[in-house]
C-alpha cells in the first residue's frame, strides 16, 4: 500500500498546486447543466430524463477528467520514475484509479446540487441516500476505466480520440445500470430507493473491470 | 570476478530502424565505462536498457548477475538513472519529488536531507522544480538517481548544465571511486575517456571500438564523430 499512497498523495498535491483537472471537470458539468435547462425548454425534469442528463453530463466530465491523469507522467518524466522504482506497477492503476475516484466524487459534491438546482423537479433531500448509492458504484466504473483507457491512450498519439472510442464502449453496461438505477430514485413520488437489481449489475461491473484492469494494467507499462 | 554487467550481442530496434546493432560488452565491477558516439548512435537507448526500462530485441544482458528484462524486478533496486530529462515533476519542489521518490524506494526521510544538503540545494529545495534554473534541476536529478544508493550508476551526460562548482559538489555522489559500477555517456571524450577504465564507441547503433581510454587514438574518435 505504501507506493499507492506514494502516488496518490503525489498526485492530489500536483493537482491542489496546477488545479488543472477537477476545475474543468466542475465547469464542464455546470455549463452543461446551464445548457440543458435552456436547450429542453423546460422549468424541471424527473425520472428517466433525470436520470439520462445526469449520467450523461458525469461521463462525459469523468472523460475529461481521464484524458488528463497521465499527462505528468508522460511529459514529465514520471512513467520512467515509477518504473524504475522496485514496486508493483499495479499500485499506479490503484493510486490513479482513487484519485479519479476523488475528482469525481469531489465533482458530485458540487455538479449535484447544481443539478438539482437548474434541472430536477422532485426534491433532492429524500433520494440523496439513494443517489449517493448508486453514483459510487457508477463513479468506481468510471475511476477503473478511465485509468484503464487513459494508460492505454497515452501511449499513442492520437490520445484525445482514443479514451472516448474505447472507454465509451466499455462503460456502455455501467452507463444502462447507472441510469436505470437513477431513473428510480429520481422519479416522482418515488421514495428514493435505488433497485437492488440495477445496484447489483453496477456492482458487479466494478468488481469484473477492477480485476481485469488489475490483470492486463502491468502489460500496458511494458515497452 | 564475474563482470558487473555484460552484454552479448544486444539488438534493439524501434521500428525498422536498429538503434542497437549486436552490441557486446562487459563491464567489471567498480569499473567505469564511457559510450561515446554521435547523437543518435544509441548511447541512451543503452542505457535504458540496462535501467529495465526498454527490452532488448536480441542478444543477452545481464546486470549483477541477474538477465534482462527476465530478472529486471532485482535489478531495479540496484539501479540509479539520471538520464537527459531530471525525471521531476515541475509543480513540486525538490524536496517534495524526492520525497516520493524515497517512499517509492522505502528510503528514509533523513537521506533527501543529507542529499539536499550534500549539492548544496538546501536553500532552494522547497522551490517548484520549475522555477529552478537547469543545473539547479540537474543536481535535484543527482539526488534522486543516487537516493536509494543503486550499486549501478547509469549516467546520461551526468555534467549537463552545471557549472565547476556544481560538478564539484555531486562528484561525491556520481564520480569514480566511490565503488559504483558506472556507465556513462558523454559528447566530450577527453573527459569521458579521464573517467573510464573502458571504451565503447557506438556508431550507428554498432560497437565501432571497445578498448581501454589509452589505447583510443584520435583517428578513432575524429571517425567516431565525422
Amino acid at each position: 500500500m505504501r507506493p499507492v499512497l506514494a502516488v496518490l498523495r503525489k498526485d492530489l498535491r500536483l493537482e491542489l498546486r496546477t488545479f488543472e483537472t477537477l476545475p474543468a471537470m466542475v465547469l464542464f458539468s455546470v455549463s452543461t447543466f446551464v445548457i440543458f435547462h435552456f436547450a429542453l425548454a423546460r422549468s424541471t425534469i424527473s425520472g428517466q430524463l433525470a436520470a439520462g442528463v445526469l449520467t450523461v453530463t458525469l461521463l462525459f466530465a469523468a472523460l475529461l477528467g481521464s484524458g488528463r491523469l497521465f499527462v505528468a507522467e508522460r511529459e514529465q518524466g514520471g512513467f520512467d520514475a515509477f518504473l524504475l522504482a522496485p514496486v508493483d506497477r499495479t499500485s499506479l492503476l490503484l493510486a490513479k484509479a482513487a484519485a479519479m475516484f476523488l475528482f469525481l466524487a469531489v465533482l458530485e459534491v458540487v455538479a449535484v446540487p447544481a443539478f438539482a438546482l437548474l434541472l430536477l423537479g422532485p426534491s433532492l433531500g429524500p433520494r440523496l441516500p439513494g443517489l449517493i448509492a448508486v453514483l459510487a458504484l457508477a463513479d468506481l466504473a468510471l475511476a477503473v476505466i478511465g485509468t484503464l483507457v487513459s494508460a492505454i491512450a497515452i501511449h499513442t498519439r492520437a490520445r484525445d480520440m482514443i479514451s472516448p472510442i474505447i472507454g465509451l464502449p466499455l462503460l456502455l453496461p455501467a452507463l444502462i445500470a447507472t441510469a436505470r438505477a437513477a431513473a428510480v430514485v429520481l422519479a416522482p413520488h418515488a421514495a428514493g430507493t435505488p433497485p437492488g437489481r440495477w445496484l447489483l449489475i453496477l456492482a458487479l461491473y466494478d468488481v469484473v473491470f477492477a480485476l481485469l484492469s488489475y490483470a492486463v494494467f502491468d502489460f500496458l507499462l511494458e515497452d | 570476478m564475474d563482470p558487473a554487467i555484460e552484454l552479448r550481442g544486444l539488438t534493439r530496434r524501434f521500428g525498422e530502424r536498429a538503434a542497437l546493432k549486436n552490441v557486446t560488452v562487459a563491464v567489471p565491477p567498480g569499473a567505469t565505462l564511457a559510450v561515446l558516439g554521435r547523437n543518435g548512435a544509441g548511447k541512451s537507448t543503452l542505457l535504458r536498457i540496462l535501467a529495465t526500462l526498454l527490452r532488448p530485441h536480441a542478444g543477452e544482458v545481464s546486470v549483477l548477475g541477474q538477465s534482462l528484462p527476465r530478472q529486471a524486478h532485482a535489478v531495479r533496486p540496484k539501479v540509479g538513472l539520471l538520464s537527459h530529462e531530471p525525471l521531476l515533476y515541475r509543480d513540486l519542489s525538490g524536496r517534495e519529488n524526492l520525497r516520493y521518490h524515497a517512499q517509492l524506494h522505502r528510503v528514509a526521510p533523513e537521506r533527501v536531507e543529507q542529499l539536499l544538503e550534500a549539492v548544496g540545494m538546501g536553500h532552494r529545495a522547497d522551490d517548484p522544480v520549475r522555477s529552478l534554473s537547469r543545473g539547479l534541476v540537474q543536481r535535484v536529478a543527482v539526488c534522486r538517481a543516487v537516493l536509494h544508493d543503486p550499486e549501478v550508476l547509469l549516467l546520461d551526460e551526468p555534467r549537463a548544465n552545471l557549472d565547476p562548482a556544481a560538478v564539484e559538489l555531486i562528484e561525491p555522489l556520481i564520480g569514480r571511486g566511490n565503488g559504483h559500477t558506472r556507465v556513462l555517456t558523454s559528447h566530450d571524450p577527453r573527459s569521458a575517456l579521464d573517467d573510464a577504465d573502458l571504451v565503447l564507441g557506438l556508431s550507428d547503433g554498432m560497437a565501432a571500438f571497445v578498448q581501454s581510454p589509452g589505447e583510443v587514438t584520435s583517428e578513432q574518435l575524429r571517425e567516431l564523430y565525422e
